[in-house]
């Protein structure tokens, strides 16, 4: 048995240098684009760090998304309501900051994204329910409800300390939706990566029996996934609110795509099990970079997407071959 | 098939062997587990290529390259899961792929529901062919399997345990089916555990033991004693001899069973376990043996009577109260319910661990890795390193892997369901030591297995298990050999 000792290899070494074979083609994609786009696209300003600091901000809400998103994916459920759920928060907190104030407001849509993720993980876990389709119901709900009570209109806020804060402002040279984002970053890569509770979400993501044989709370760890996915989308809803400084039905229309796409481009499995929230954030920032670069290049929107989606199918098709 | 022989990896899992099967005939396939009973009909149904020796049918040679050539060479499978679509109906699905068209070319459900219709009456197979399949018993959907496997012209049926799921009334009706299966000349393989079906139901009996032929004789000159000692043979395995222990049963017991039911089908199981003691579940399939481990550690929810540990009432409603309480399970499908098989060992290692690895809220990963690394080396467990995922470890190292992260939650009962099912020979005593080990630490042992060997080898203590009730309970120094347990493992069924 003391010969087995040799043929482990050192694992207590730095464990933060063990990344994942496709998160590395993530990272060569990541970067090959960038060097791409920064010799082509030099003159139009690409390299600028305003430029660039743009693209973080404009994907900050796909991003703080996509880290709750890593959580439902990674316990192998889907969240497809979080665009719609979005764009509903950013209504309520608006109209809550118009009749109640700046703090009432931003509790109305914090709770509002808690009461939406409770019904939807209540669905899933309390009567089996796939998420896919209590989430896809969901959206319908949640957007409808948006547009009807603000009768399609537009919420302004003029509350300018809470756009500053969600959104709009800086902090000293940094604007504030960089902070968020790493803030979202931060807590979910430490939650994820060395918690019981991510562990616990991705065992059950690998194969929800073995995990539950082991004592993992399968349950609590789904229900759990799905509120935090509407509640940080509901504060995902705010960053939008604050950064157009009005709440809209529209904010957050069709991110739920973007938000999956940045989430499996990341590495995270489909199937769940597996799960990264650093690649999220870096799937999220490559969708940025495409637009902006595409958009630098003079392409009309459609062809934006054309663009972008063959990118995506590339990206993942790579990452799968390794 | 004359002269089979088949490697796994240099392991040689066939040698030799030779069997026939005539037209008209019940053939019974024999063999304790690992016998090479599922390795001889996988080659058979085309799904291993034989390393040596020919197949014939009707006198020709043919080669059998996968299961669509074995189809139609006539080899048909009734599978143990069965491989029909829920959804669909049962029409639908005996002729799916083949089914009856319009002169339009649009598929014709009211031509194949008459075909259908006519073939189960022809079988006397009471089943409707429109109704859905997912709604049928497990009887029904066997029928309807057979049905599906004579409407491709299948000349040769393989039943693999075709008994395990039926009640018996529709174990007879199975029975006559199978009697005008014969008269239509099919020739049938029969694998089963239960002695008594095959004096019931077969023409000859084939036995196999580690991988040879002991032999092939007719029915009607045995008994149920002569094939019991066919199948054990003389030789006991050394790895699995038995030492002699001592139990104090004078304390209170670590865990007792109070008249425990559950919807699952155990009825009133009384049963008082002490430190120190292994006892063995033995009983057939479908006998309730799982059920109980599920019931014990809180998979199952009881319908009535009460779990103690040490005299004091426990509840037990899911797994992690069972843990808690320092009862663990090594469940029966470690593939399934053991391992998550894309994480690596240390993962699967750590994962009964979480919550006393957790620092201040935080995984403490060095503790984990030490912890991995400990239980590698204890159980000698033969991996790259602990980032390997389990996937690819050979079936005695995932097993191992399994114990482990019970073993590294320091329980005190440990409820063992066929912990050597898929593990090879010198794991297996690896795993009896450690058995063993840690019933002389103090640990209260449950092994649950259709091995009986294994039983014998561990046990203090036989419990037989029949249709969910305690059928005996009998002391290991009162079971002389293995056809004796055999045997009462047998008049249980």
């Amino acid at each position: 048995m003391t010969g087995l000792q040799g043929l482990l290899r050192p694992v207590a070494g730095p464990r933060a240098l063990r990344i994942d074979v496709r998160q590395n083609i993530l990272y060569v994609g990541f970067v090959v684009l960038f060097a791409v786009f920064a010799a082509t696209l030099g003159d139009e300003g690409f390299t600028t760090s305003n430029n660039l600091l743009n693209i973080i901000r404009q994907t900050a809400t796909i991003s703080v998304m996509a880290v709750a998103v890593t959580f439902v994916i990674g316990a192998a459920e889907i969240d497809l309501s979080v665009g719609a759920v979005a764009g509903l928060a950013s209504v309520i907190c608006a109209m809550a900051i118009d009749s109640y104030g700046v703090v009432p407001g931003i509790l109305a849509g914090v709770l509002l994204g808690a009461v939406v993720g409770a019904i939807n993980g209540s669905l899933v876990v309390g009567l089996g329910m796939p998420s896919f389709l209590v989430t896809l119901g969901m959206l319908g709900i949640a957007h409808g409800t948006a547009q009807w009570i603000t009768d399609s209109a537009p919420q302004p806020i003029l509350s300018d300390s809470f756009n500053n804060v969600f959104g709009s402002g800086d902090l000293g040279p940094i604007p504030s939706l960089v902070i968020w984002t790493a803030v979202a970053v931060a807590i979910g890569h430490v939650l994820l990566r060395r918690t019981a509770y991510g562990r616990g979400v991705l065992a059950t993501g690998g194969n929800e029996e073995a995990a539950r044989f082991s004592g993992v709370p399968t349950r609590r760890i789904k229900f759990t996934v799905m509120m935090a996915s509407s509640t940080v989308a509901a504060i995902a809803g705010m960053l939008y609110a604050g950064r157009l400084q009005s709440g809209r039905f529209q904010w957050g229309e069709g991110d739920e795509l973007s938000v999956i796409a940045a989430v499996i481009l990341g590495g995270t499995s489909l199937f769940g099990g597996r799960a990264s929230v650093v690649g999220a954030l870096l799937g999220s920032l490559m969708i940025g970079l495409i637009n902006n670069g595409l958009t630098l290049m003079g392409l009309e929107f459609s062809q934006q997407q054309i663009v972008r989606g063959a990118i995506i199918i590339l990206a993942v098709a790579l990452a799968r071959r390794v | 098939m004359t002269g089979i022989a088949k490697a796994f990896s240099g392991v040689t899992v066939l040698d030799d062997v030779s069997f026939d099967v005539r037209a008209g005939e019940t053939h019974a396939l024999l063999g304790g587990n690992g016998a090479g009973k599922s390795t001889l009909m996988k080659i058979l149904e085309g799904v291993y290529a034989l390393d040596r020796g020919t197949i014939e049918i009707d006198g020709e040679r043919v080669e059998l390259a996968s299961p669509q050539s074995a189809r139609r060479h006539g080899v048909a499978m009734i599978f143990q899961e069965l491989s029909l679509v829920p959804t669909l109906t049962v029409a639908q699905n005996i002729y799916l792929t083949r089914e009856s068209r319009t002169r339009g070319g649009l598929l014709d459900d009211r031509a194949l529901e008459r075909r259908a219709g006519e073939l189960l009456a022809e079988l006397g197979v009471d089943v409707d062919p429109r109704a859905e399949v997912g709604r049928l018993g497990a009887a029904s959907m066997q029928l309807v399997e057979i049905a599906k496997a004579l409407s491709q012209d299948a000349r040769v049926l393989i039943m693999d345990e075709p008994t395990a799921s039926l009640a018996r009334s529709e174990v007879e009706a199975l029975f006559s089916i199978i009697g005008r299966l014969k008269e239509r000349g099919i020739a049938i393989v029969y694998i089963t555990h239960r002695l008594e079906e095959v004096m019931a139901v077969a023409d000859r009996v084939t036995v196999l033991r580690d991988g040879r032929l002991v032999g092939t004789r007719p029915t009607s000159e045995l008994d149920v004693e002569a094939l019991i000692e066919l199948i054990v043979g003389t030789a006991v395995e050394q790895a699995l001899e038995r030492g002699e222990r001592t139990v104090d049963r004078s304390g209170t017991p670590l865990l007792s069973l109070r008249a425990v039911s559950t919807p699952t089908g155990l009825e009133g199981i009384d049963l008082d376990l002490y430190a120190g003691e292994i006892v063995g579940i033995a009983g057939l399939m479908g006998s309730g043996r799982s059920e109980l481990a599920r019931a014990i550690f809180g998979v199952d929810a009881l319908s009535a009577g009460e779990i103690r540990l040490r005299g004091e009432r426990a509840r037990i409603r899911r797994p992690a109260d069972a843990i808690e309480h320092g009862i663990v399970l090594v469940p029966e499908d470690r593939r399934r319910q053991g391992l998550v098989l894309g994480h690596s060992v240390e993962r699967n290692l750590t994962l009964t661990l979480l919550r006393r690895l957790t620092r201040g809220g935080l995984l403490d990963e060095d503790e984990g890795v030490g912890v991995a690394e400990r239980y590698v080396a204890r159980l000698g467990i033969r991996t790259r390193s602990l980032d390997t995922p389990v996937r690819r470890l050979s079936g005695g190292n995932q097993q191992k892997v399994v114990l482990a992260k019970w073993l590294a939650t320091e329980p005190e009962v440990l409820i063992l369901d066929e912990p050597t099912v898929g593990v090879d020979i010198s794991t297996r005593s690896e795993i009896a030591d450690l058995v063993r080990g840690l019933a002389e630490q103090g640990k209260a042992v449950l092994v649950i297995s259709s091995e009986l060997a294994e039983v014998l080898a561990l046990a203090d203590r036989i419990l037989v298990l029949r249709e969910g009730r305690i059928h005996r309970c009998v002391s290991r120094a009162d079971v002389a050999d293995e056809p004796e347990l055999h045997r009462l493992v047998q008049e249980a069924a």
